[in-house]
């Protein structure tokens, strides 16, 4: 079961929602399939991203995956200790794991993503 | 088929499991209409006189003259040892190593090449190699763009001519290069002109994403590489040296004069010249730039066990997994002839790579010295190694004159460069640990003799190249219909 | 038992001993280097290792015994094509005529090498019908950089400047769509059809005015023939488009199936695939591209070019103003040159139609004895290579594809290529070749089956396979977390200067 205070992507992305910040991290569903995480590549502070739009890439040992913002906004923070502790995304992907917080979050943008039980029978189908 | 092995019998065998009568069923999917007309080709030649074909070939080379010739590509001495270990066939028929397990000396070569090119030019990450030192350095170009994310490059004019033709082809994609002349008179004459490279760099529409030097630069001229880096650092730039591995040994690496990255032609470790390639392809950098440099990297890690063993890494940025987001399409290396710059390297020690620096200097010196005597000058005053330009009128026809008396006078910088007029009557001349007093002393003669319009006395022996020898000839009817015998 | 040596070595940093070698280059003198100026020399020597030749020879030996290697044992290694290397071939290149020729020789004294290089480009151009070839790309890789940037060059000539889409199908190389970035293209992936083929359809609806060029793979990474090729290059060339063919699996098609009579514009060869160079433990190769007439003007400088006595020359920097220029020194990997001359030789015509005969007859016979252990996803005869997968092996047992070639290796085989073309679950792309005989396709086979039926019987012993090999699985996280890229035991101090 994924954490009930969270909304999702289909590209398996969570967002924790705190006041006008949004955290942004990957699953750990997702963090287990890419398998050993080595890199993480993530934005300086300051940029602005669209919703859906790339926001940086993930490298496991054999495979790479681009990260979707699940929601629009400017880059609060990026997570610095992925740089040296990549392991912290497949060790906790919820807490130490998180990637970058993003600045005013629209919520139409999140209401339109998916709850942790629509994300839960997502992944139950495979 | 000269290295199949199936019996007729053994042909028959497969198809009667497989069901069917002939091979020519499981070809039935190409369309009829599409296949092939008859291969035209030659019936198989047994290798005994494939043997004596390729023998009529090889010998219609020469390779026996008084040879001066470097510009990139430099005749050293390989130690007996390096072809023998390259001959083993646990070396050359195994594949990039995708299996550690039953790769492990591969990937240990690998790793120590790594570390032995890293020791040459003081940088921290080294590629297990690129095809050779034009696409090392139209690699590098590439590199300093996708770290700074601008687009223009600027190569000096010094840099070898065949280098700077590649990074332009290899950023035929819509990245820019620039080139920096080099000065024209004076005692820098010939080396990268700081005061335009000042000047290129100064157009904030138009920022660099990297400089391009060489060092010995392509006329064999030391270039001020601390000052050029500094220019290109002050600007935003990263700068790239483009290097000769074994003047390493005694001229300051890329690493302590500021480089960014390093490239360079590998050839002299140990490979010979083989008119063009299998080369080696040397790239390397600083850490900083770990994530943006192409090719295979080797690490050093553990088994399960906790044994120390190697493996390919950070194999996410390679073309096969990253696809179109790859650093480089680069898949094939050059493997083989970087285990040959290591034999060469670990054969030869680090007192006798200086050795052959310092000697191919010397014997340059005394070259230097004895043109001087019959009044050929230096082309370009300051300082050099083992390489450098001399002014001789009409330089190609005394160079194909030269030719004819046994000696091959370097090169004519003409044929190079034709369209640069102040290299129009220059030869370009090298000396390396196996040049002799003798074959100097031939050379100086010999340019004597032809400048001073003196007739030829006693020209060599097979001298004269022969024209037009078909008798072995696989002559081709034309591209379309192909070869016939 | 092992299949390769057993016994690891120290590095050779920790195999130094200063004061050890030597003899091999005279001492210079002193003084030699005093009219450098002391701001270009280097400070401190670089520490590279010392050692005595015998030393140097065991260190090689004993590495050397850690790979396996086609000259050891059977390396179906899928869309590698590791046939035999003939040793006629390790030692004509090695003559010293060839070997000792320098790149920036005059014609005069290099007319062996050129015509050599002026009749493989003519037998290349037969085999492929392609127009012209040039030798110059050092890799196949490097070939289709040539092509798609004489592509480029085409269309530009054109001025069909808006051209800047490439399409690939999903069951690609890798280097297709990072080729097509380097040159700078769009790269538009094609999903494959059902049947493993092209999803011709899919295809013809993506061409338009924006699309350069199609890079198609025939046979594909599947191994399987595109049917429907003719359709295709039809709907390029009708959306001004032009079809670059990568020739990776031409061991399978020689003497079958011409590109350029098909209407390719543009294929590589690779040389260390199909004609037999030998892989190096990841190269040399050589990368030769044929075009057709579309593409003859941006060939790539120099060309062989032969005279009207008879002789050849190469053609001078700047004598065709069309071309691309160049992306390497000098010709091209002419000592990789020679030998696949001498392979192609060595076959003749006929010959290479049995390599190709004999190599596709060997992938269907390999095939159908492992089809009741594995799921052979496409169900048609397949050319030089085939894909089978682990799928239900794993969901019954666990044992993943990744296992059961680590098993294999426990067997004597090097494993087949896992996990490629990325569009099949558990995929193994085997790929027997030509030269390898009943006898040994049978035993590998067998090994497959069994281990088939050992991930039900033990699966934990496929888990932790290899057990046979110097060492196990690697930490390969650690690797690429902590990356240990270069030995730092050594310094410059250990190893002063001599003056």
């Amino acid at each position: 079961m994924v954490p009930k205070d969270l909304r999702y992507t289909k590209d398996h992305e969570w967002v924790r929602i705190d006041g006008d910040a949004a955290t942004i991290g990957i699953t750990e569903y997702a963090a287990s399939q890419l398998g050993d995480i080595v890199f993480v590549e993530l934005p300086e502070s300051g940029r602005a991203f669209e919703q859906f739009a790339t926001f940086g890439v993930v490298e496991s040992v054999k495979a790479v995956s681009d990260l979707f913002a699940p929601i629009s906004g400017e880059v609060i923070e990026a997570n610095g200790a992925l740089a040296a502790k990549p392991e912290l995304v497949n060790g906790d992907p919820y807490g130490e794991g998180w990637m970058i917080r993003l600045r005013a979050p629209n919520q139409e943008e999140i209401d339109g993503l998916l709850d942790a039980a629509a994300y839960d029978a997502l992944i139950a189908e495979g | 088929m000269p290295y199949g092995p199936h019996t007729a019998d053994d042909r028959e065998r497969m198809l009667a499991a497989l069901g069917i009568a002939s091979v020519d069923e499981l070809f039935a999917d190409i369309p009829i209409a599409l296949r092939a007309s008859r291969l035209d080709l030659p019936e198989p030649e047994p290798e005994l006189e494939l043997a004596s074909r390729l023998e009529g070939l090889a010998a219609r080379n020469r390779t026996d003259l008084a040879s001066f010739l470097g510009a990139g590509v430099y005749r050293h001495w390989i130690p007996a040892a390096v072809d023998q270990l390259l001959l083993r066939g646990e070396w050359y028929t195994a594949y990039t190593p995708y299996q550690p397990e039953i790769s492990q000396g591969t990937l240990q070569s690998i790793y120590e090449y790594q570390s032995l090119i890293g020791e040459l030019v003081d940088l921290d990450v080294v590629s297990a190699s690129h095809y050779d030192g034009a696409a090392a350095t139209a690699e590098a170009a590439l590199m300093t763009c996708r770290a700074t994310r601008r687009e223009r490059v600027l190569v000096s004019r010094a840099v070898h001519p065949h280098y700077r033709a590649s990074v332009e082809a290899y950023f035929g994609g819509g990245l820019q290069v620039d080139e920096i002349p080099v000065v024209a008179d004076g005692p820098e004459a010939g080396t990268t002109d700081l005061a335009a490279l000042e000047q290129l760099l100064s157009d904030s529409d138009r920022p660099v994403a990297g400089v391009v030097a060489g060092q010995p630069n392509f006329f064999g001229l030391l270039e001020p590489m601390a000052e050029i880096g500094r220019l290109a650092h002050a600007a935003g730039a990263l700068f790239v040296a483009v290097v000769e591995p074994v003047s390493l040994a005694v001229l300051a690496p890329p690493g302590a004069y500021g480089a960014d990255i390093a490239a360079g032609e590998g050839q002299p470790l140990g490979i010979a010249p083989q008119y063009g390639g299998p080369y080696l392809g040397l790239l390397a950098s600083t850490d900083a730039l770990v994530r943006q440099i192409p090719g295979r990297l080797v690490g050093m890690t553990t088994d399960i066990d906790g044994k120390r063993a190697f493996v390919m890494t950070m194999r996410a940025r390679e073309q096969d997994i990253r696809r179109d987001k790859a650093a480089s399409n680069i898949c094939t290396n050059q493997a083989l002839l970087a285990l040959a710059a290591s034999i060469y390297l670990a054969t030869i020690g680090p007192h006798g790579l200086r050795d052959v620096a310092a000697l191919g200097a010397a014997r340059a010196a005394e070259l230097e010295a004895a043109l001087a005597a019959i009044g050929v000058e230096r082309l370009h005053p300051g300082p050099y190694l083992n390489e450098f330009a001399i002014s001789v009128p009409s330089a190609r026809d005394v160079h194909r004159r030269l030719l004819d008396r046994g000696v091959l006078a370097g090169l004519a910088l003409a044929d190079a460069e034709p369209d640069d007029p102040s290299l129009a009557d220059a030869l370009l001349v090298c000396t390396t640990e196996v040049t002799t007093s003798d074959e100097i002393a031939r050379f100086v003669a010999a340019l004597d003799e032809v400048m001073s319009g003196r007739p030829p006395v006693g020209v060599e022996a097979g001298a004269g190249a022969e024209r037009g020898d078909s008798r072995h000839a696989i002559a081709r009817k034309s591209a379309r219909t192909g070869v016939s015998r | 038992m092992s299949v390769v040596g057993e016994k690891l070595q120290p590095t050779i940093f920790e195999r130094s001993r200063p004061g050890r070698g030597g003899g091999k280059i005279p001492h210079a003198p002193k003084g030699a280097l005093e009219r450098i100026p002391t701001a270009a020399r280097r400070a401190t020597p670089p520490a590279l290792p010392e050692l005595n030749e015998p030393e140097v020879v065991r260190h090689y030996v004993n590495l050397s015994q850690l790979n396996y290697a086609i000259d050891t044992g059977f390396y179906p290694l899928g869309s590698c094509t590791m046939k035999f290397n003939p040793k006629l071939n390790e030692w004509a290149a090695r003559l010293p005529g060839f070997a000792s020729l320098h790149p920036f020789s005059p014609d005069e004294i290099a007319q062996g090498t050129l015509q050599l290089l002026w009749e493989l480009e003519g037998i290349l151009a037969e085999i492929s019908g392609m127009r012209a070839v040039t030798l110059q790309p050092a890799a196949g890789a490097q070939g289709e950089l040539t092509g798609m940037l004489m592509i480029r060059a085409y269309h530009r000539a054109r001025g069909d400047t808006q051209r800047d889409e490439v399409l690939v199908p999903d069951s690609s190389h890798g280097t297709n769509p990072a080729t097509a970035t380097m040159a700078g293209f769009r790269t538009i992936t094609i999903p494959s059809a059902k049947d493993g083929g092209v999803d011709v359809d899919a295809f013809s609806a993506a061409l338009g005015p924006k699309t350069a060029a199609v890079m198609i793979t025939t046979p594909s990474t599947l191994g399987l023939f595109e049917r429907r090729i003719g359709e295709l290059l039809d709907a390029v060339h009708e959306a001004g488009a032009l079809a670059y063919m990568d020739g990776a699996n031409l061991n399978a098609i020689l003497g079958r199936f011409k590109p350029g009579e098909a209407g390719f514009d543009v294929m590589h060869f690779n040389v260390h695939k199909t004609f037999s160079t030998p892989h190096g433990g990841g190269g040399p190769g050589a990368g030769p591209v044929g075009v057709g007439e579309r593409l003859l003007p941006y060939l790539p400088s120099p060309r062989v070019l032969p005279n009207d006595d008879g002789s050849f020359r190469l053609e001078r920097p700047g004598e065709r103003p069309t071309s691309i220029g160049r992306l390497r020194s000098f010709v091209g990997n002419t000592g990789v040159l020679v030998r696949a001359y001498a392979y192609l030789l060595a076959h003749g015509g006929s010959g290479l139609r049995q390599v190709s005969d004999d190599a596709v007859l060997a992938a269907n016979y390999l095939k159908a004895r492992v089809a009741d252990a594995y799921e052979i996803p496409f169900d048609r005869p397949c050319k030089h290579e085939f894909v089978a997968s682990a799928a239900a092996i794993k969901k019954r047992t666990g044992v993943r594809t990744l296992d059961i070639a680590k098993r294999l290796i426990d067997h004597g085989f090097h494993p087949p290529t896992i996990y490629f073309p990325l569009i099949v679950e558990e995929g193994m792309l085997i790929e027997p070749t030509e030269t390898e005989s009943i006898e040994t396709l049978d035993a590998f086979a067998d090994a497959l089956n069994a281990i088939a039926a050992e991930a039900a019987s033990d699966p934990d012993i496929i888990r932790g396979a290899p057990h046979t090999a110097p060492v196990r699985r690697l930490d390969e996280a650690m690797a690429a977390r902590q990356p240990n890229l270069r030995w730092r035991g050594m310094t410059g101090a250990e190893t002063p200067c001599p003056d």
